[in-house]
């Protein structure tokens, strides 16, 4: 029985006690560089999570075989092959989304969550364990930016998911840079609100 | 003249934090001090400026003639891991006073996405090799520019009272929202 409520905590920790995006604050560059849009962070996310749940199974089937001594460079090694994966398979099926991820998509090698996780999980644990966590993680760090990808397509453009709510535009800055500065930092400080911290 | 609009654009104008919000993390960790903000500076010009060089000549005589363009992210993230774990070893042996003065940064600089963002970046711009370099050079100038002037604001803000829910890092974002915002009046400057 305990063992299953551990297994519950690996999954269910990642998406809002130490939710990577806006607690950890991890994995920066794409939550604010893709949100201008829902559909952008929805995207980003899911890329995000296959890389993640997939990293952290096979580093965490590897562990005993890597040299203590390099095994950032390995796990570094794993992670960009998993996301050039992901790559491909966007820029095949999903070419509209590749187009607006752009060079965000070959830079979730850079992620520090997904290498975070690496060494700070899947090196210690279980395979299964190790799945559950990456799953946690990222669907907590796809739930963040979808939020965000939701405020900010509100606020900027009016629209929610691409369907549009008021006539014209809408407060344009909120789609650009400095709105995904702005609508981040509220919102971290609302979830730190609401988790009474 | 072209290559002084190329530095412009990419200090001021497309500014990689504020305004293509690449190598966010290090903009956040590194901001709290000028002292450190100029080491890290300089850490990333050093860095982006060679990673940029080796990258895009591995790109034009190994991977294009061999037809392996789906394995840039893996090579260049190893280019870079090995070129910042060289640029230690090398400082380390040539300057020990500016190793000890860039201490930690230099190792960080590897999971600094502006780096390999540059290096794919001046591939899809289909620059020349001197574009790229310059290019390079003065993104991790901008990425420097960004850095310090944070570091002055936040050296202020620290004896600001700022309301309990806002303090450390939503402030912090929020504030680096409005220096995006005075970014963009560089806009129209070419």
């Amino acid at each position: 029985m305990s063992a299953r409520i551990n297994q519950w905590k690996n999954f269910s920790k990642g998406i809002l006690k130490e939710n990577p995006a806006l607690v950890l604050m991890l994995g920066m560059c794409p939550t604010l560089a893709v949100t201008s849009s829902a559909v952008n962070g929805l995207g980003m996310g899911l890329a995000t999570t296959f890389v993640l749940v997939l990293s952290n199974m096979l580093i965490s089937a590897i562990k005993t075989q890597v040299p203590d001594k390099v095994r950032i460079p390995c796990f570094i090694v794993v992670i960009a092959a998993f996301v050039t994966v992901v790559d491909l398979l966007i820029k095949g099926f999903l070419p509209a989304l590749g187009e607006s991820l752009g060079v965000f998509i070959p830079l979730i090698v850079v992620n520090c969550i997904v290498l975070g996780r690496a060494e700070a999980f899947a090196s210690k644990n279980g395979v299964f364990s190790s799945f559950l966590d990456g799953l946690g993680m990222g669907l907590g760090f796809t739930l963040a930016l979808t939020v965000l990808g939701i405020i900010r397509e509100a606020l900027g453009a009016g629209s929610f998911f691409g369907s549009k709510f008021i006539e014209g535009d809408g407060i344009i800055v909120f789609i650009l840079a400095p709105g995904a500065f702005i609508a981040l930092g509220f919102l971290v400080a609302l979830v730190r609100r609401l988790s009474g911290k | 003249m072209e290559y002084i609009i190329l530095i412009i654009s990419a200090i001021l104008v497309n500014n990689i934090v504020f305004a293509q919000t690449l190598g966010i993390c290090p903009f956040l960790g590194v901001s709290s001090k000028i002292s450190s903000s100029v080491g890290m500076g300089a850490a990333v010009v050093f860095v982006i400026t060679l990673a940029t060089l080796v990258t895009f000549l591995l790109n034009q005589y190994v991977l294009v003639p061999l037809e392996l363009g789906f394995l840039q992210t893996i090579v260049y993230i190893l280019v870079i891991a090995a070129l910042v774990q060289m640029v230690e070893i090398i400082l380390k042996k040539v300057s020990p006073s500016l190793y000890s003065a860039l201490g930690i940064f230099l190792p960080l600089i590897t999971t600094n996405c502006a780096v390999l963002g540059v290096a794919l970046l001046v591939i899809q711009k289909n620059f020349n090799l001197l574009q790229s370099v310059v290019y390079g050079f003065s993104t991790a100038v901008g990425f420097g520019l960004a850095l310090v002037i944070m570091a002055g604001i936040r050296e202020q803000l620290e004896l600001a009272s700022v309301p309990r829910g806002m303090k450390g890092s939503p402030i912090t974002l929020v504030t680096a929202g409005i220096l995006a915002l005075a970014f963009m009046g560089f806009a129209n400057l070419v």
